[in-house]
Formats: structure tokens, sequence, C-alpha cells
């Protein structure tokens, strides 16, 4: 084939790009991957998430180290106001223990059982989705209903309902939690493989003789991905609250502080030390907000439609 | 010697709402000899790309395909169950589709993407599956390949998209590989590149290639044998010379006369060019020749049985009996008056 048509062909990205190859730049095609993360890290709102997660992180994993001892110890006077003993800087509760510390530990708990349920429902709705959208057919009938059922009772009072059954404990309230978020991914997933399924690349894989479970992993479920990296950062906010709820009604792991716990504590004096409900909220909108801004970031990130070609 | 691809009595059905099946392919004989070029023609609709996914095993599964036998490289595919047949595809049958913009998947790299049919076929280990893809993508032609290797399918042009699909699919050097209309959404000075390539291919790995399209210049140019289907049957097979020069069917000398480089020193601006009336039958049964409603030369027995094919000379087959001078009872159906560009059915 003549040789001279060669950049004519390669001329796919636009001026810049042809300008460069003679002259060997490793114009290194950004991957799809690397592409997604640098129009993330470019919008301040995800960044501004991004840094107040961290914070909430930071706080988690720092609290072994500032506060070595039991969080629901009690240390000191009850009932001290944020600000007036330097050894307790958010003041102490009505039992005398360390809200500081109670906020800091409350952190671990709540990052980890809302990262931990988010990772339960993610599995478990990826694997009925991919399966009910790629086999259809009764399975997907079948499937479908089950979702259905899940979905039309009132997912806080099953989450109740499978957490006072079990023992409240943190494992129980992460698979509860996990248990009730499911049916939203599957859901999600099952739409998505449905579409992807007829594509001209899946019938193309078919045809080089890729086998079924190759196919869902390889061809469909990577480009199932965007949709369901948004929504479960915004299912790890709503684990969080679920949680908190759950904990603030008593529910929670009585061995552990957390946020919630905290607020449900604090509640009844709320007029006249409302510092004991108001941190642990304020803890808890951050954390939840930080979630959802990342999310919006992922979103326009990972939007095929926005994606502008670099 | 056995021909490498036999196809004997191939139908293809999908159920209608009233219990039954309707059949868009019926009766349909094919041969492919290794090495050569077959050229599979037909409009739109006719059946075409249903044979090829057919033979691929592709269909849903809502389709039917019922077929006395398809004997390919010695092996009986009717009835092999689907392992078995997965293990042929990719690796002894590959196919090249029409779409190159979305026969790729988008979030696998090129590179990648040929690496796996080597990994599955061949057993390769990722980094010699590499270094294979990356002499595929040069074999393919696709400049830079150490570059390209990386690249995602968004990065390359259509044409070097089809190329990348054409690396992939003869990556385990098959034995058959079948394009399906691999150039109509090519640009024209493209088109003529991919198929130089494919031709080239074919030579080099000495595969068989079963080419369907509807386009007459490509079949004039690259097949050594021509099949023309129409609304499912085949109608006439030659080697492309005798049926260029001496087309037998009257869709054949329709589809001819229709086509503007066939008709040396005619130009489209000199004059309307001739069409065949009226359009492609549905496939819903009906005795008859499909082409009846639309043939100049049909008389009364035509509407009434699928005449067979005939065998009028050496290597060519069609099926039409007044084409070779066989007298049919009845007479005309369509006069010539009616047969004009005015005719509307």
């Amino acid at each position: 084939m003549p040789k001279t048509s060669s950049p004519a062909l390669a001329a796919a990205p636009p001026l810049p790009a042809t300008a460069n190859p003679a002259a060997g730049t490793p114009a290194a095609a950004p991957r799809y991957g690397r592409r997604a993360l640098r129009a993330f890290l470019r919008n301040p709102t995800a960044i501004a998430g991004l840094v107040l997660l961290a914070l909430v992180m930071l706080g988690a994993s720092l609290a072994p180290l500032f506060y070595p001892d039991d969080p629901l110890g009690m240390v000191g006077r009850p009932l001290l106001w944020p600000g007036r003993q330097w050894s307790h800087p958010l003041g102490t509760d009505s039992l005398g223990r360390d809200v500081a510390a109670g906020l800091m530990h409350g952190a671990r708990i709540s990052l980890l059982v809302g990262f931990a349920a988010t990772c339960v429902g993610l599995s478990l709705g990826i694997l009925v989705g991919a399966v009910a959208g790629y086999r259809g057919g009764w399975l997907d009938d079948a499937l479908v209903r089950l979702i259905e059922i899940f979905q039309a009772v009132p997912s806080f009072i099953l989450l109740v309902v499978l957490v006072a059954i079990a023992q409240p404990s943190v494992a129980t309230i992460v698979g509860a939690i996990g248990i009730v978020t499911w049916p939203t991914i599957a859901r999600l997933v099952r739409a998505e493989v449905r579409a992807l399924r007829s594509k001209d690349f899946v019938v193309a894989a078919r045809g080089m003789g890729y086998g079924h479970g190759r196919i869902i992993l390889r061809e469909i479920l990577p480009n199932a991905m965007p949709p369901v990296i948004v929504t479960s950062s915004v299912m790890v906010a709503s684990a969080i609250l679920m949680e908190a709820a759950l904990s603030f009604m008593g529910l929670g792991d009585p061995n552990t502080v957390s946020w919630g716990s905290m607020i449900g504590a604090g509640r009844e004096l709320l007029r006249t030390a409302w510092y004991l409900t108001a941190l642990p909220g304020l803890l808890i909108v951050v954390t939840v907000l930080a979630l959802n801004l990342i999310g919006d970031g992922l979103n326009d990130a990972l939007n095929p439609r926005l994606e502008k070609d670099s | 010697m056995d021909p490498l691809l036999s196809v004997r009595d191939l139908s293809i059905g999908f159920r209608n709402g009233a219990g039954g099946h309707w059949w868009p392919v019926r009766g349909f004989d094919l041969t492919v000899e290794a090495g050569e070029t077959v050229a599979l023609v037909g409009e739109s609709g006719s059946g075409k790309s249903l044979t090829a996914l057919a033979l691929m095993g592709l269909l849903p599964r809502s389709a039917r395909v019922e077929a006395a036998g398809i004997r390919f490289a010695g092996q009986e595919l009717t009835g092999l169950p689907e392992r078995a047949k997965r293990r042929l595809r990719g690796r002894d049958l590959a196919m090249i589709f029409q779409e190159p913009m979305t026969s790729l998947n988008p979030v696998l790299t090129i590179g990648r993407q040929i690496a796996e049919v080597l990994r599955l076929h061949q057993g390769l280990s990722a980094k010699a599956a590499r270094a294979q893809a990356i002499e595929l993508l040069d074999l393919v032609r696709i400049p830079e390949p150490q570059r390209r290797v990386d690249d995602h399918p968004h990065r390359l042009s259509g044409g070097m998209r089809q190329r990348a699909m054409i690396a992939m699919a003869v990556a385990c050097r098959p034995k058959l590989l079948i394009a399906d209309e691999p150039t109509t959404a090519l640009d024209v000075t493209i088109q003529a590149q991919v198929l130089e390539l494919l031709d080239r291919l074919r030579r080099e790995l000495s595969l068989a290639l079963l080419l369907i399209t509807h386009d007459l210049g490509v079949v004039a140019q690259w097949a050594d044998r021509v099949v023309v289907l129409y609304a499912g049957r085949k109608v006439e097979e030659a080697d492309a010379g005798p049926l260029f020069s001496d087309p037998l069917h009257p869709y054949t000398r329709g589809l001819l006369a229709a086509s503007p480089r066939m008709n040396a020193g005619r130009h489209y601006r000199d004059g309307p060019l001739d069409e065949i009336p009226g359009s492609i039958a549905s496939a819903a049964g009906q005795a008859g020749c499909p082409f009846v409603p639309r043939c100049p030369a049909a008389v009364a027995a035509c509407a009434e049985a699928m005449p067979p094919l005939l065998v009028p000379a050496a290597r060519r087959a069609v099926a039409c009996p007044v084409a070779v001078g066989l007298p049919l009872p009845g007479s005309p159906l369509n006069s010539p008056s009616a047969a004009s560009p005015e005719f509307h059915p």
C-alpha cells in the first residue's frame, strides 16, 4: 500500500498530535482510566470532596495514636464544654467520655461500615445483575422478581429487622446494609449488560471463540463500570447514613463508638450541651457531602458524552 | 481433496407469530476451496449476513438453523457441541464485521484485544502475545505498531480500526476468513487499501476468503468465484469472469445493467441507469421463484415451484430454466411495458 497515505490514516487525533509523531515525542496515548482520572483531578468540586474525605480518613487513621485508650472509657469531668480544658479539646459527654476520642474512633467505624457494606452490595449486585442481564430468559425473569421484592420493602425497615434478628455487630451491620443495597446495583448492572450484550464488539468477541465468563468479565463488565463506580460512591455515603441511623436507634454495635450512637446519647441534652449532637452530626454531613462531591466528579469524568478527546 | 468448507441445504428460520417459521435463507449450498476468494453478493435483506453468522454459529438462540451438512476442514459442524465450536472460532474460522467503529471493545487497548485471542487459542504468555500483537499490527500495515499497540480504539481512524480487527481475526492463522461487508463503512480510498490487505493476507497466510458484499466493483476486482443470493435463495453461481461477461439469471443481468461501471463508455450523466423494478420480496413463504414479481422473463410456471439449480456449463449454476433456454409452460407474467420503471406493484 502507498506509504504516503499512512499519515492521513493516523490523523485521528487533531492537529497538535499530527505534528508530534515525527519528532518522536512519546505523546503517550493516555489510557481511558488515566484520561478520566485527569478529568477528575481538574474538577474543583471533586478535589474539595477528595480533600474532605482525606481529612476524615486521616482522623480515623490517627485515632489509635492520639487516643490509644478505649474511647468508651471515662476520662474526666462530665459535660465539659469544648475548649475549656486542654486535655479534652472537644469536651466530654454526660458520662465523662472524651468527645474528640469518640469522633476519631467513630470515623473508623463509619468509614469501615460505609466501604465494607458497599463492597458487599456491589459484589452481590454485580453478580446478580450480570447473570440476569447476560443470560436473559427465565433466569432473568426470576432474578428481576427477586430484585423487585427487595425494592418493594422499605429498605430501612428491612435493615432494622435484619439487624434485630442477627446480633448487632459491625459484621452483621455491614452484611445487612449490603443486603439492603444490592438491588440498586443489580438493576443498574443488568440494564447495562443487556444493552452491551448485543453490541458489535461482544458479537465479535464470540466470533473469536471467547467463552461466556471471559465475555462477561473482559468485554462487558469493564464497559458497564462507569455508572456503577459513580453509584458506589453515593452508596458509601448512604451506608454511612444507615449505620448512623441504626446506632442512633441503639441498634449499633454496643462495643464500639460511632457517630450515630454519640448523637443518640447526646439527644437528651440537646438544649444544654448541643455540641454533643452537633459535632458528630457535622462530621456525618461533611463525610456524606465529600462522597457526593466525589460521585459528581466521577460522573463528569466517566460520562462518555461529556468526554473531550485529549 | 475435500473442499475447505461445504455447506449443503442450509436454511435459517425465525419463529413467526403464528407458531410457524419464516425462512430468510432457504436451501443454500456453498463450497469454498482452500485459498480462494468467494464473493457472496446480494442486496440488503437477501440473507448474506445471516448466512455468515450461521456459519460462525453466532445467531441468537431464537434462530433456527437447519442444514443437511456443514463440513469445515474435514469436520462436521452440525451437531458439534458448543465448546468444540468455540475452539474453532477465532482459530480456524474467523470473521470481520462491517462496522469497525463498534466492533472493538472501547475500554481495552488494541494490543490487549489482539493478545487476548492469542492467549486463548495458542496459550501464549502475556509478553509473547504482546510481541505477536505488535508483529500482527505490522502485518496489517499499521504504522508505528510499537506505539499503536497501546492505543485505545477511539484513537484510531476507521480504516486503522478495520486493520486492527483484521489483525485480530488473522492472529491465529485461520483457514477461512469471513468478511461481512468489510469496507462498506469506509472511505473509497481506504476501501481499496483494506481489500488489497485482505487479498495479500489471503496469499501470505494461505487462507480462504468469503467476501460478503453488495459492491459489484469489489467482486469483479477481487473474487475468484461469485455466488448471487436473492431473497435467501442462491440464484446463480459462477467464476467471476464468466459471470460478468455472460450473466445468466435475469436478476444478475438486472444487477449488472444497473451498475454504472459495467457498461463501458456509459456514465450515469449520459442517461438514467437501468433499474430492476420493484423491491426485494419479503421472505414470507411463497411457492415459486422469489424473483418472479420483478422478473422480465417470468412465465406462469415460475410462480408455482422454485426452479432447481441447473448446470449449463462447468463451474456454473443458475436457478432459472428460462435463462438457459429450457421452455417452460405458461404465458409471460410481466410484459415489457409492465416491467418499465413506472411499474409499481
